[in-house]
């Protein structure tokens, strides 16, 4: 299959590739997908305590649309606040990455990767809140 | 180094076939005219190369437009002509489509298919064969050589029983004639299917053997028209391009020995290059029954489609769902019982004749630089440098 030029730049130059500890409280971390299906995509985010995504960082195993769709969405979620990154929706990817019909399901993926990200960052907060936000007790 | 999808057309074939577009444009089956004679001439000595080639006689081949419609007019043909004799087909899982596609549509006409499984190898067991024989089975059909892996039937031992046992067999050879020594009378072969373009002739043109004697195998046409090919597959000729076949089938003839082992010795050092840089390389099909220049890899935690744009140079296909326009994994690396992850990572690479030395160490160097490169960002890797198999994570539903 021909790819779209943006796709093709970006997997000659993939930005935010590699990860963050898993266990640390200001990160978040999304695996979705499933290595039988051809698409497993790490997304992971560290955010601050203005809710703001700080940085974010993946790592994917599939095409070269899902390894384009994950990069694209790190740059995109930096510097967004929490609920702005919720509304990402997988139609922009595709849209910005010029993905066909078939590649779809690629753009898919990376959105349930920042929710199931956010998600998890929300876990951890809510269950070590006590710990690690001491300053916001009264 | 793509060479089981197509390969190039031989520029010697090429300078045999470009009078016949011109000056020589006759149409072999105009009898009175010296064009006519001069075309049909020409078409007859290529028959009798293709037929040299396989070890049988020029009035055996039947020319076709490919190894698909070879394969349709053996299995539809046979069928159909013995369908007051039996209604049961045998074949196997890792068949070529047009072999699996015409065996489903013949199922709807309401024959009888046993579609046999492979060994992990991709090998069909003959006794397998010799079970799943009935009184109502008129034909089996074993490929020669496989197009994804490259692992080769025991054509010679089923078509050994098949006839003991009074059944017709077909072997689609379009991928090993010309690669590998193949005989009609040595393999027991009754049908064969061929295809020029895989041994270095024209696209669109190929030929189905239909053995004359012993038994005399007789078919019913499923193109119908003026009776040319003995009346079994109708149509003007398309003369260059089986000029073109023939003069294929001659150099493959001639030069198949030193050929098969100059690729294989390539074939090998790539593999060698590749898995001395890197680790968890799994090769798939037969370690030694395998065409000369196939290798079939699956490089553990990287997807395939992703590898082939790692190095977007140089052509090779994959066993990847993303590479299919359907989305499903290679139907033959399933049937052989490798893992989903492991055939969405497979590459096939396919050498050939006007393959060098130099492009298998560029090659190689792309896919060792491509792998490392992609197990860097893949969470698989990262898994399993952990210490976690990923094949023990429990993953969402498909
Ligand atoms: C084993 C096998 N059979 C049949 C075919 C179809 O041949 P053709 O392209 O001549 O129709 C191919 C080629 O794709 C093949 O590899």
């Amino acid at each position: 299959m021909e790819y779209g030029s943006r796709v093709l730049e970006i997997c000659e130059n993939p930005k935010n590739v590699g990860a963050f500890p898993k266990s640390a409280a200001d990160v978040g971390t999304g695996v979705v997908g499933a290595p039988a299906c051809g698409d497993v995509m790490k997304l992971q985010i560290k955010v601050g305590d203005d809710h703001v995504i700080e940085d974010a960082k993946f790592k994917t195993f599939g095409c070269g649309s899902a390894i384009a769709s994950s990069s694209l969405v790190t740059e995109w979620v930096k510097g967004k606040t929490i609920d702005q990154a919720l509304a990402i929706r997988n139609v922009d990817i595709a849209t910005e990455l010029a993905l066909p019909p078939i590649k779809v399901h690629c753009s898919v993926l990376a959105e349930d990767a920042i929710k199931a990200a956010i998600f998890d960052h929300r876990r951890k907060q809510a269950g070590a809140a006590p710990t690690t936000a001491p300053e916001v007790a009264p | 180094m793509d060479n089981h999808s197509t390969t190039p057309v031989d520029p010697r074939v090429l300078a045999r076939m470009l009078p016949f577009f011109s000056e020589d444009f006759g149409n072999a089956a105009s009898r009175s005219h010296a064009f006519g004679w001069k075309a049909e001439a020409a078409v007859e000595a290529a028959r009798e190369e293709i037929a040299k080639l396989i070890g049988a006689t020029g009035r055996e081949i039947v020319l076709t437009s490919g190894a698909t419609e070879s394969d349709n007019l053996a299995l539809t043909g046979v069928t159909d002509f013995l369908a007051s004799k039996g209604n049961h087909v045998i074949t196997q899982q890792t068949e070529h489509k047009a072999v699996l596609d015409t065996c489903k549509a013949l199922e709807k006409r309401g024959v009888a298919v046993t579609y046999l499984g492979v060994d992990k190898y991709g090998r069909v067991d003959p006794q397998a064969v010799a079970d799943a024989i009935t009184l109502r089975t008129v034909l089996v059909s074993v490929m020669l050589a496989n197009n994804e892996v490259g692992t080769l039937q025991p054509i010679r031992e089923i078509g050994a029983l098949c006839r003991a046992r009074g059944v017709l067999f077909h072997t689609d050879a379009a991928q090993g004639v010309g690669k590998i020594p193949f005989d009609v009378e040595a393999h027991n072969v009754d049908l064969a299917s061929l295809s020029a373009h895989k041994m270095y002739g024209p696209k669109g043109v190929g030929a189905l053997y239909v053995r004359r004697k012993n038994p005399r195998v007789r078919l019913t046409p499923i193109i119908h028209g003026g009776g040319h090919e003995r009346g079994m597959r109708s149509g003007t000729l398309n003369v260059p391009a089986i000029v073109g076949f023939g003069e294929a089938a001659k150099i493959a003839g001639a030069e198949m020995p030193a050929e098969s082992s100059r690729i294989q010795a390539l074939r090998d050092k790539l593999a060698r290059l590749i898995t001395a840089e890197l680790d968890q390389v799994q090769q798939n099909g037969h370690p030694v029954e395998r065409l000369p220049g196939n290798l079939n890899l699956s490089f553990a935690y990287v997807e395939g489609e992703a590898l082939m744009m790692a190095m977007r140079d140089v052509a090779v296909s994959s066993g990847s769902a993303c590479t299919s326009a359907s989305l499903e994994p290679s139907y033959v690396l399933r049937a052989m019982g490798v893992p989903d992850e492991l055939t969405h990572a497979s590459i096939r690479f396919g050498l050939g004749r006007f393959n060098v030395d130099e492009e298998v160490d560029h090659v190689a160097r792309l896919v060792v630089a491509g792998v490392k490169k992609l197990r860097a960002m893949s969470p698989l890797y990262e898994m399993a440098q952990e210490g976690i198999d990923p094949a023990s994570v429990a993953w969402g539903a498909p």
